[in-house]
């Protein structure tokens, strides 16, 4: 199925592709599909190309002389654009510590939502969680399928600090914070792996498209894990979901 | 080496910045005013890409252990060389044991500071750009060493003083691309935003600039989508947010307008309250 994209020039060098205002799976793959022919076959020099839920976002090196040119070029690329070369997505496990040390919001959620603490952490842990994308902060990553019953709004006034690995909700989202940031969703857990290091080829294990559940560990548990981390000896689970 | 001696308010490295990792969630960064930075490097023959130091609003003290070529570019914060006033946009001399120092502000916000070679700081991701959980520190303090390497040939071929349109620094206008959501706005709206001045807010910093004045409106927020540098967000208060180089890479705000590059840098030189106009151009 073609969709209706709309494009549009963006300062001097970047070209936006834009799907109707849905957050949506069939929207992502398509958004993937297209994101790989462009790379595979846009003759411009890129310096990245790049999505959103529902975007893309295609920085050129050098000014662009005509937009309609190239949205003319980048036409031509999304009918022709086929499944091919696209890489395996995986689904990732993480380790999440539950415990009221670092689920400081639990408490709250529970009272309010007339939830038990161990439903929501099963409610939570339970779902398969899509990667949207990485975006808000270094190794932030865009997560969809928080189930209804979790909703629950963002803290009126943020947090000034809150700590690195922290799982949390906000409205209808989940995510974790790469790194210690002021926040103001509520917090659950806490992981202890590392969501964004510079020191890898990838500084991101997990990337759009991918997918990730969350189990429950103990806080001796995340102690381990932590140390293992910080040896750079942990192995995070992963599967590959699709052919 | 260059000792710290004082770091000044705000001191950071910065190169022309991080490109190619956005889809980490890794903004740009780089030298806010990038047309000063440049001709500082140019000035001293480095490339245009070299690490150099910005320096905001309150310079720094610093002792020069080695000796080398110096330019400094931008605002004037009143430098001085061992105690003796220096000219801007001017390759100057530094021995080892020069001490580089800042008085008063006399015009723009940023000043920098480029050195023969550039800065030699570790680069992560593929720029010396200093951000937060990227490298290791987003300033410089007192007692770190910057390293630079020795300039082993002492003698200034170019003596000239590079002539800067100071109209970078004294102009008001900002000149601006429609951005994504600007067909959201009603006729009205966008006549208000050409046919009055903004001014500059106290929340300004390296990630984005806010302008004191409002522009009611009741667009929706739009689906989390990409932002860069230069893009100017209407919140549903009104607040017009112009995003800069250490901008989050993704945004939830409509996208209203976008800075051409070098009123990116222009911007970057106004200091809290002056008044910018916007101008719209044509794409």
């Amino acid at each position: 199925m073609d969709f209706n994209l709309k494009y549009k020039a963006y300062g001097e060098c970047s070209i936006l592709i834009e799907w109707p205002n849905e957050i949506n799976e069939i929207i992502l793959e398509d958004v993937l599909i297209f994101k790989n022919s462009i790379a595979n076959n846009y003759v411009k020099e890129v310096v990245e190309i790049n999505n959103a839920y529902n975007s893309i976002l295609i920085i050129c090196k050098f000014t662009i002389d005509n937009i309609n040119d190239e949205i003319l070029a980048l036409k031509s690329i999304y009918f022709n654009r086929k499944k091919v070369g696209h890489r395996n997505q995986l689904l990732w496990k993480i380790p999440v510590c539950y415990d009221a040390f670092f689920g400081i919001d639990l408490e709250e959620i529970s009272a309010q939502k007339k939830l038990s603490k161990s439903a929501i952490i099963k409610l939570h842990s339970q779902a398969i969680y899509t990667v949207f994308f990485v975006g808000f902060l270094p190794g932030f990553l865009y997560l969809g399928g928080l189930d209804n019953q979790l909703h629950f709004p963002r803290k009126s006034s943020p947090r000034m600090e809150v700590k690195k690995g922290a799982v949390a909700i906000g409205e209808h989202q989940t995510g974790i914070y790469p790194n210690v940031s002021p926040g103001g969703w509520n917090i659950i857990g806490n992981s202890p792996i590392e969501f964004f290091d510079v020191s890898k080829d990838e500084p991101c294990f997990a990337k759009s498209g991918d997918k990730i559940q969350f189990y429950p560990i103990s806080l001796n548990e995340h102690k381990a894990i932590s140390e293992l981390v910080a040896l750079e000896s942990y192995e995070l689970e992963s599967e590959v979901i699709n052919g | 080496m260059v000792e710290v001696l004082k770091s000044g308010l705000f001191s950071t490295i910065q190169d022309l910045g991080r490109f190619g990792f956005q889809r980490y969630g890794v903004p740009f960064s780089g030298a806010m005013d990038a047309y000063s930075s440049k001709i500082a490097n140019t000035v001293l023959g480095n490339n245009e890409n070299d690490a150099v130091l910005e320096i905001t609003m309150t310079g720094p003290r610093l002792l020069f252990k080695t000796q080398t070529v110096i330019c400094l570019t931008g605002a004037d914060l009143s430098p001085k060389l061992n105690d003796v006033s220096i000219s801007l946009n001017k390759a100057i001399k530094v021995k080892a044991g020069g001490v580089l120092s800042f008085g008063k502000l006399n015009y723009g916000y940023r000043c920098y500071l480029a050195v023969l070679g550039g800065f030699q700081s570790e680069s992560v991701m593929e720029s010396k750009s200093m951000f937060s959980n990227v490298t290791k520190a987003n300033k410089i303090a007192v007692g770190d060493s910057l390293k630079i390497n020795t300039a082993s040939i002492f003698n200034l071929e170019h003596n000239a003083t590079l002539k800067v349109n100071t109209n970078h620094f004294k102009s008001k206008t900002i000149e601006v691309f429609e951005g994504p959501e600007f067909e959201s706005l009603s006729d009205s709206q966008k006549a208000l935003l050409f046919n009055q001045e903004f001014s500059v807010s106290q929340l300004n910093n390296r990630m984005a600039y806010q302008l004191n004045e409002k522009l009611e409106n009741n667009l929706a927020q739009i689906i989390t989508s990409m932002v860069l540098p230069g893009t100017i967000q209407l919140t549903p208060s009104g607040k017009l947010i112009v995003l800069m180089r250490d901008c989050q890479t993704t945004g939830g705000y409509p996208r209203v307008l976008h800075l051409n590059e070098l009123s990116i840098s222009r911007l970057a030189q106004k200091k809290p309250n002056e008044k910018i106009r916007l101008k719209l151009l044509k794409q």
